[in-house]
Order: C-alpha cells, then structure tokens, then sequence
C-alpha cells in the first residue's frame, strides 16, 4: 500500500462537478500514477473532458461551475482557496482536441508560456525550444522554419507542436483531450508513439474515443457512464475481463 | 423545372439591384470628376494640392487647397490620437472584462454614440466645449483644432469600438484556452494573445475610423473655426476641406472656377477617403490569410 501512496500524482477525492445546476460528475474517486497513461472512455457528453479540465483547473473560466470534494495534487488540493490556478496550470499542461497554436512563430509558440513564467534568456529559451521541439519529434521537420508562422503546419504537426508547447513548461502531469481526433491516421500513429516515450518523464491523462487507442496506449483505464466512474482498472483486464457489464457492452461496441 | 427557373430569377434580381447602386456610385464619380477637372485648365494640379493660398473669390482668385488640406490631415490625425486608445480599450473592456450587467449598458451607449446626428455634437461643441476653451486657455476663440478634433473623436470612437470589439470576438476561443493552460493570466491572455490576435482587424477599425474623421462635414464646418490658412498651434482655426465645400458651395457661380475648384477638392477627398478603404481592405485581407502572421 505505501507504493500505492507514493507514486500517485494526483487524487480525486468523492469529487461532484456542476455546469450551474447541472451534475456533470457524480462521485468520482480515482488516482493517477507517476509515469502512467490513464485513458479515460465513455460515450459522448459522459463528463470525460470535464474531468480532464477539472484536474488543471480549466473549468475555472466557465461561469457558474462548481466543484465538491477533493483534487490531491503532490498532497494539496488544488481546490483549495489560498491555492492559484496560475500555478496549477503550469504544472499539469494540456493538450486539445483541435490543434490550436497561437497565430505566432513556431518558436513564440513554445517560448510563449516559459517567457510568461520568467524565463527570459536567449540560450535558454533555444536549448529550451530545440528541447521541446525533439521530445514531440517535430524537432527535424521544422528546424529550418522556426520563425514561420504555426498556421502554415499540418494539422498532425500542429498538434505535435502543442504538445511541445506544453512540454516546454516542464509539467508534471500532461492532460491530452482526444489529441488524434482531427488527424489522419499517420500523424495519430506518430502521436501515439510518442506518448509512449513521454511516460517515462511524464504523467499523461488522456481522452479517448478510440478504444483500440485505448487499449494500445494505456496503463490504466477509467470508464465513465453519464457522469460516473463506472470501472476503473488496469488497461488489459478492462478490455480483456471487465467488472462490469456496462463496460464490456461499451467495449464490445454494444453501445456509444 | 419551376424551381430551377425560380432559383435562376432571384438571382437575376439581386444581379440587377447590385448593378443598381454600382451604376450610381459610378455616375456620381463621372459626375464628380467632370466637373471637378475644369480647374485644371485656370491651375496646375501642383499649384492647385500645393498652393497655400486658398483666395477663391478675390481677383484675381487663388485655388491652393494645401491650407484646408493640412486642415483635415491635422483634425484626422489629433482625432485619432485620441479615438483609438478609447476606441480600443473599451472594446477590450466590452469584450474580455466587464461583467454581463456593465457590458450590458455600455455597449448600447457606446451605439447611440454612433447614432448621435453630428450636427448635435456640432452644436455642443460650439455652445459647450467652445466657451470653455475660449476661458479656460484665454483663446480668440474656442472654434479651433483641438475643439474639433475633440468632436471628430466622438465620433469616430464609436466605429472603432464597434470594428474592434467584433474583432475581438472572433478571436477563437482555442486561442484563449491555449493560453490559460500554459498558466496565463486574463490580463497576459489579453495583451499577449487576443489583442495580436485581433490586431488586423483593430487596424481596420482605426482606418475606417479616420476615413470618417477625414470626410466629416458637419462636425468641422461647426467648430473648426474655418480659417483658411497653415495653422501654427493646435488653438489655431482650420478649414478642413468639408467644410470648405459645404461653406462655399452655395455662393460659388454654377460652373465658375470656384464651383470647379471645391469639385476638384471633392476629389481629393474622395481618393482619400477610398485610399483609406482600400488600405483597411488589404490590411484585413492581408493578415486573415497567414492567421494574423506571425506576431
Ligand atoms: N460549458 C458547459 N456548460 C454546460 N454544460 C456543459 C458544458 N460543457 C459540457 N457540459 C455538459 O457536461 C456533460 C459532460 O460533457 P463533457 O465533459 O464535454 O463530455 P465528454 O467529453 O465525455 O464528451 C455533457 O452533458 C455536456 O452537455
Ligand atoms: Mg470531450
């Protein structure tokens, strides 16, 4: 039990979400290991993302949301009223389902959130960039063009270059909200390569539709149900000997 | 059959009416150029830009429009000056800050504000902004740059807060998301990503604003003074050249020299006015293509 408590990173504790006077989550407790790919599953409009946006406290910016219980993060709740989400944000970066790099260079793209952070040197900043840019593998494709504009990308490689963007924040914990569903199949296998290199530096929660990505990818799985955290476990007994009936169901394509 | 044949006519229809306001705009030009030219026959086109002595009715008359035209640049840039920071910043504060209920109530003022006829702010500048001036700086009089460029930015704040603020809201929330998530604050967010993001837009919005500035008559002819001369401080009277036109229009002879010289200074304001379109145009244009470039 004490590995158990020493390698989560963070923990959701009886956690209730509300859009207003809408429940989007009900009970959740779950934990997130170090160096572990979580995949969160589940039908459309199931509380996957709000989950996601609830853990760097992005939910924050929608008026009228409300959280009850507990988000643990390194032993503090990130809910908690002397704590500032500035901080939070910078420590558990995330990644969107569309890309959206900022209309600026590639390389004001990366340095654009360590510069806000303070980081002010030169050499710094491109040991930083170059840095970024190879553990997202974009590193060769765009070296020659670091001060054209992140627009003129492909899509798989804007998506890349945000996942360099918030690597370059030096997170613990990476939020990935379906990162490969507006990609083709090629940059979706590149991207999926490269989470598997980024677990060992790096927590990584992701959003799935896909289940064979699910499964490909992940350590652990969470299944969500309207709101609920149905079954929880290892990647492997979920998509081999699930708990529950509903997961199998979901799994096997009965429903969702 | 009858679908097609129905589709087929009401596109002919809005055709025509687009042709229709073409066609006018088109005559107006031919119109205006025809008898505008004639002055060039009595004046050279660089005595007639250039000339700083605007004597139309003395004999023998002088047509250099130089004098009103440095009066309109003179309004339109101090106008500007001061319509863009308020301009802008409100539509920041419209669009990224304010709560619901404020933005709720300054966001239809700001509007009147466009709806306000400029002869009303004409006659407050005269009644209002002219005395004080006149007392508090000790002035000839209050009818001079200052009062006018004063009254030209309320008007053309409107349009450039307006222009901005659905700049502004259009920038993708993405972006915003982006930013927060990389722990930006709202105020880092706004001036390091949703302003650059916008900037092509706001550019328009500044142009547009001082396209109305330059080709606003009533404002002018009521508070700028009217003195046809360089002026030599800001507490000096212009003549923009509206406000010339509008003046003299009615006494100068149909077809005289006069009558031409303020057409040919109708020209002058016309290409103006289109140079600033066209620059608005290309800038927003521009810039939409590469995503705002590479700010
Ligand atoms: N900004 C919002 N305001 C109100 N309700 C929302 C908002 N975002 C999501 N919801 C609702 O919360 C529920 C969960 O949404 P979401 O977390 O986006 O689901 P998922 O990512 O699993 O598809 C849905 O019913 C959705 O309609
Ligand atoms: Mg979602």
């Amino acid at each position: 039990m004490v590995t158990v408590e020493d390698t989560r990173v963070i923990y959701v504790k009886n956690v209730n979400f509300y859009y207003g006077g809408f429940r989007a989550l009900t009970d959740i407790t779950m934990d997130f290991e170090q160096n572990r790919v979580t995949a969160l599953i589940g039908p459309s409009g199931c509380g996957k993302s709000t989950l996601l946006r609830l853990l760097n406290r992005m939910n924050d910016l929608i008026d009228g949301t409300r959280v009850e219980g507990e988000v643990i993060f390194e032993g503090n709740n990130i809910y908690d009223a002397k704590v500032d989400p500035v901080d939070i944000r910078r420590r558990i970066g995330m990644v969107f389902q569309k890309p959206n790099p900022f209309p600026k260079s590639i390389y004001n793209n990366i340095t654009y959130g360590p510069r806000l952070a303070g980081l002010n040197n030169r050499i710094d900043l491109e040991a930083l960039v170059e840095r970024s840019l190879r553990q997202a593998v974009l590193w060769d494709e765009v070296k020659d063009i670091l001060n054209q504009s992140a627009m003129m990308l492909s899509g798989g490689q804007q998506q890349r270059l945000c996942i360099a963007r918030a690597l370059a924040m030096k997170p613990d914990v990476l939020l990935m909200d379906e990162p490969t569903s507006a990609l083709d199949p090629i940059s979706t296998a590149k991207i999926e390569e490269l989470i598997q290199d980024l677990k060992k530096l790096y927590t990584i929660i992701i959003v799935t539709h896909n289940m064979q990505q699910a499964a490909r990818i992940s350590d652990m799985t969470g299944f969500f149900y309207i709101g609920k955290l149905i079954e929880f476990n290892a990647t492997e007994k979920i998509f081999t000997k699930p708990d529950h009936k509903q997961t199998e169901d979901y799994i096997t394509g009965r429903f969702g | 059959m009858t679908r097609k044949f129905k589709e087929v006519m009401i596109r002919r229809i809005f055709f025509l009416f687009a042709c229709v306001s073409i066609l006018i705009l088109g005559l107006i030009v031919t119109f205006l150029f025809r008898e505008g030219i004639p002055i060039f026959r009595a004046v050279s086109i660089k005595d007639f830009l250039f000339g700083s002595e605007w004597y139309p009715t003395f004999d023998p008359p002088a047509f250099g429009i130089w004098p009103l035209i440095v009066g309109s640049f003179i309004v339109t840039f101090l106008s500007t000056l001061i319509a863009v920071p308020l301009g802008v910043l409100s539509a920041v504060y419209i669009s990224e800050i304010a709560p619901r209920s404020i933005k709720e109530i300054l966001k239809p003022v700001i509007e009147l504000l466009a709806g306000l006829p400029s002869v009303v702010l004409g006659f407050f500048g005269m009644v209002v902004l002219a005395p004080w001036l006149q007392d508090t700086f000790d002035l000839p009089t209050g009818l001079n740059i200052v009062n006018a460029s004063l009254m030209l930015a309320l008007m053309a704040v409107p349009t450039i807060s307006s222009i901005s603020e659905d700049a502004l809201y259009n920038v993708p929330r993405e972006f915003k998301e982006a930013s927060y998530a990389l722990g930006a604050t709202k105020s880092e967010t706004i001036l390091k990503v949703i302003i650059p993001s916008a900037l092509s837009g706001i550019s328009t919005a500044v142009i547009l604003g001082m396209a109305r500035a330059i080709g606003e008559t009533m404002v002018v002819l009521m508070v700028a003074g009217g003195a046809a001369a360089i002026p030599e401080s800001l507490f000096d009277s212009v003549r923009p050249m509206p406000a010339s036109i509008a003046a003299e229009m009615g006494e100068a002879p149909f077809r005289s020299e006069h009558y031409h010289a303020l057409f040919a200074t109708g020209i002058v304001l016309f290409l103006l006015t289109l140079a600033f379109n066209l620059i608005a145009d290309y800038i927003s244009n521009k810039f939409k293509e590469v995503g705002s470039g590479t700010l």
